[in-house]
């Protein structure tokens, strides 16, 4: 098999952290500032991790399937968020009212054509099939856009502002808002609509909620679709803050994985608090032991997590099935 | 001394309790009706005896050995095998392999040996006669009609020759003929030592199988006796028709 | 025999005869390279297949032991300074057993969850065994790789024969271990697994131990592939010992050949690998992601169980819709179930007639 040029981007990891920050000429650091620093940035970056996980956990936890082409779908998000920034000049955020439909009706027509044919083995399936979803993104991005690492520009990107004893960019403050804004749109979607009901029931038990007259298919298509739109604003925020490829998919669904596993599958408030916890965690380590063994440590929490309480911190415990 | 006794086993799921307090004592050599209105926590009982819920509190002896939350293949090895109301066969697997899959293999040698030897193929053959199933034994058992598998599943577990059969609701949805065929194969296995726990709604059924029968309801038991004690005892029908 | 089996036995046994002879009837370098290659992931596909295909649980995360694997072997002939020749070669199994000590913790974590989390810590497993190649500079030389040594007397014409006839071994030996562990008790234990696991458990199977020993069997043939894979390219980096692709290769060639089967692996590798080599000559790399993915799609939803299975199941029904056409009167689907309840209501009467024997003779065995 040929070597394949979009390798590992562990690199990104060290870019991202080093973009946030400068200490414009301090000498003495104190370690706990560094810290303070690093568990800022982790609740910030937190949150946008949070808003992909939690299109997977919806998805999940509504239709019993993993999209391991979440990585891929925000690689695609970013591109597009490029392409809409670099062609036609459309602010990052402004752009993101074009991508998210965009990208919802892609998700509608990903699990018209590719999911809901599927009638057995729904979940392994799934995974089989997203996996084949993701390759085709990626290799078409690939294709594009080619193997080169790009990021998204714009002013708060590269502009800081101090805060306690470093500089923060403004674009970390502006994606956990855009993420805190999102998940509370996506909070009040399900606990005051109609729809938002539906999506509930549907999400604890599949088969009642049929026999009462809600239409589960709509509703797993609408889920599906804002999973993914939510994963293209998220991906927007990724590419403004690391620099990325199509290669960057993988990087990103094994720690999106990790996330909602550590949180457990399907529920929400876990989705949130392992986004970040997890994410705080790697910084910290990052800046104390070293930035190269940082994303080995999420997976180490990972095997942890499993080790002790395998269904994640707000998971239930699959019970013998009798 | 009983063969199986449950004593004062709870279990409760969130705030439903399943089982309360709920003792049973089963006679070895004895055909017993387990009977409840729905809800009553038969088949928890089941589940739990069997090692595929854990109780909250109690104790469940078998023979000399305590099984309280034993894990499934080890009350299956100690002797008490169980059939699902809904029933549980391997469907990707033919119906022989399916008779072979039960058969007890603890050494290296067995496992690695080819999974129809003689003697075990022998014994897998003999109870397909019993159950008739013969003709089918090549055939995946996922296309076996409904009656099939449960006769099947009941085949299954009698390779391994258990000392109790806990069966769940065995004549749900069978016609007349395949219930008293099984209610004689019952008895055939009865007269050869085998025990039986029998969960039914069918009250033809039990009275004509069940020596004794024990009620529950609400999780715990409320009355035991022959057939016609309990089809007369009051409160037994106050519980399936006040509920 | 049944019918799958008899089908897949001789096409076997056909396709190992021509492989035997294969090298000297096509000698060009060019051709026996992709050889090779498609023999090396027909053994990995097998390998795969013994833990995914028999217990149902799909591992996407396999390309770690073939990286262990790799690896492993590097280590070992730069450490002790193993010159280039037929050596290497010997330290392969040494190398696949390195990798199969490490699958068993590995294993023995990801297997304590159900299946669909389950492909999840594969994946995550075989991230972090990636990131340690990386890392671990010491050991495994980081980014930079490690080299192999080269078997400088083999002439250009002759390099790829030893290797070639190795990789055949390989597949040979996990060939009889897939079938093997089909046809004992020990398989039939995972069948079930795959089927029902919690009934299987209820029934005495010993599922935790069985479960783990398919998992380190497999990893112990991929770990193979991987060193001898090594050796051939002369050289080992972390993005080409841990390949995110490797894994999506061996899973499709498997589920296109049938999962679960003996032949099916080897069937799908045979197709995928040559095409796929050819597609990267013509039209570069980039194409064959959105080849692979599109491919995959397709296998998983028009053919989800693979084509041998498939044609089985063609072929047997064929032969009943034949016996059918011979008795017109004996109707298999209503009158068969008159019979079926006949018999159960008077057991002592009837045998089973010979259509009806041949008629319910599908033996797919999956």
């Amino acid at each position: 098999m040929p070597l394949r040029a979009s390798a590992w981007p562990y690199v990104n990891i060290t870019i991202r952290l080093g973009s946030c920050s400068s200490y414009a000429g301090k000498e003495d650091v104190s370690i706990v500032g560094i810290i303070i620093e690093a568990i800022i940035t982790g609740i910030l970056t937190g949150g946008v991790y949070a808003l992909m996980a939690s299109g997977l956990t919806l998805v999940f936890g509504v239709m019993d399937i993993i999209n391991v082409g979440q990585g891929a779908i925000v690689v695609l998000g970013a591109y597009l968020s490029y392409v809409l920034e670099q062609q036609l000049h459309i602010d990052l955020f402004v752009g993101l009212l074009i991508t998210m439909p965009l990208m919802f009706g892609l998700g509608l027509l990903i699990e018209w054509l590719l999911i809901r044919p599927i009638k057995r083995d729904r979940t392994m399936l799934s995974i089989l099939i997203t996996f084949g979803v993701a390759l085709i993104i990626e290799g078409i991005l690939n294709i594009v856009f080619s193997a080169d690492y790009v990021q998204l520009h714009a002013w708060y990107v590269t502009a800081s502002f101090p805060v306690g004893g470093f500089y923060l960019s403004y674009i970390y403050v502006f994606g956990f808002l855009l993420a805190v804004l999102l998940l509370g749109g996506l909070y009040l979607l399900l606990y005051r609509t109609q729809f938002g009901l539906s999506l509930r029931a549907s999400m604890q038990n599949r088969a009642a909620a049929e026999l009462i007259g809600i239409d589960v298919e709509r509703v797993s298509a609408i889920t599906f679709g804002i999973g993914i739109a939510l994963a293209a604003a998220g991906g927007m925020v990724f590419g403004a803050t690391t620099t990325f490829n199509s290669g960057s998919a993988y990087d990103l669904i094994s720690r999106l994985l990790a996330i909602i596993i550590f949180g457990g599958m399907s529920s929400l408030r876990g989705a949130l608090i392992a986004s970040v916890g997890m994410l705080v965690i790697e910084d910290v380590t990052s800046v104390i032991w070293s930035p190269v063994w940082a994303s080995t440590v999420f997976f180490v929490l990972l095997v942890i997590i499993l080790l002790i309480r395998p269904q994640g911190l707000f998971g239930q415990l699959e019970g013998r099935k009798q | 001394m009983s063969l199986l006794q449950v004593q004062e086993i709870s279990k409760a799921f969130g705030g439903i309790r399943a089982l309360d307090a709920c003792s049973i004592s089963i006679e070895q050599g004895s055909i017993t009706g387990l009977i409840g209105p729905n809800g009553s926590g038969k088949t928890t009982l089941f589940n739990v005896i069997t090692g595929y819920e854990r109780a909250d509190t109690g104790q469940i002896r078998f023979g000399d050995h305590i099984i309280t939350n034993a894990s499934p293949d080890k009350v299956f090895r100690l002797g008490i095998g169980r059939t699902f109301q809904l029933t549980r066969i391997f469907p990707r697997l033919t119906v022989l392999e399916n008779m072979h899959v039960a058969v007890q293999r603890h050494d290296l040698k067995g496992l690695l040996s080819r999974w129809n030897a003689t003697h075990e193929q022998q014994r897998a053959l003999e109870l397909l006669a019993f159950v008739n199933l013969t003709a089918l034994k090549n055939m995946p058992a996922g296309n076996l009609s409904y009656g099939q598998r449960k006769l099947l599943e009941f085949a299954l577990i009698l390779i391994a020759e258990p000392r109790v059969i806990l069966l769940d609701e065995p004549a749900g949805g069978v016609n007349p003929a395949m219930i008293s065929y099984l209610t004689d194969r019952i008895r055939i296995l009865n007269e050869r030592g085998v025990t039986f726990l029998v969960v039914e709604h069918n009250m033809e059924f039990v009275m004509e199988l069940c020596d004794r029968v024990i009620v529950m309801h609400r999780g715990t038991k409320i009355a035991e006796g022959s057939p016609a004690e309990v089809s007369a005892n009051p409160t037994v029908l106050e519980a399936y028709l006040g509920d | 025999m049944s019918n799958s089996k008899l089908f897949q036995g001789t096409g076997l046994l056909l396709l190992l005869a021509i492989a035997v002879v294969f090298p000297l009837l096509f000698p060009n370098p060019a051709v026996t390279t992709i050889a090779v290659f498609t023999i090396l992931f027909a053994a990995a596909a097998t390998g795969w297949n013994i833990f995914s295909g028999y217990t149902g649980y799909i591992a996407l995360g396999h390309a770690a032991y073939f990286g262990i694997g790799a690896y492993a072997l590097a280590i070992m002939c730069q450490d002790w300074h193993i010159p280039g020749g037929y050596l290497p070669f010997l330290l392969v199994p040494i190398a696949g057993l390195i990798a199969a000590v490490v699958a068993i913790p590995l294993g023995g974590i990801a297997l304590r969850v159900r299946r669909h989390t389950f492909v999840v810590i594969t994946i995550a497993i075989f991230f972090i065994l990636q990131l340690l190649a990386y890392n671990l500079r010491d050991l495994t030389n980081g980014s930079t790789g490690m080299g192999l040594p080269i078997p400088t007397d083999w002439s250009g014409d002759f390099f790829n024969t030893p290797f070639y006839y190795v990789a055949l071994i390989v597949l040979l030996l996990a060939i009889a271990i897939s079938w093997w562990v089909r046809n004992s008790k020990y398989g039939l234990g995972l069948l079930a697994i795959r089927d029902d696991e919690d009934r299987a458990l209820g029934l005495g199977v010993h599922v935790e131990v069985s479960k783990l020993t398919a998992f380190v069997i497999s990893a112990f043939i991929v770990g193979m592939v991987g060193a001898i894979w090594a050796y051939f390219v002369e050289s080992i980096y972390p993005p080409v010992a841990f390949d995110a692709l490797f894994d999506v290769a061996v899973t499709l060639m498997a589920f296109l050949g049938g999962v679960g089967t003996i032949a099916g692996p080897i069937l799908g590798a045979l197709l995928l690998e040559p095409t796929q080599q050819y597609f990267t000559l013509q039209f570069g790399e980039n194409y064959y992601l959105v080849i692979y993915g599109a491919m995959f799609l397709i296998v998983i939803l028009l053919l989800p169980r693979g084509i041998i299975p498939t044609l089985t199941e063609r072929w047997t029904r064929l032969q009943a819709i034949r016996s059918q056409r011979q008795e017109a009167a004996l109707s298999l689907s209503a009158s068969e179930q008159v019979h079926i309840g006949k018999r159960l209501i008077a057991p002592e009467a009837e045998q089973a007639s010979p259509e009806e024997e041949q008629a319910r003779e599908e033996g797919i065995n999956l």
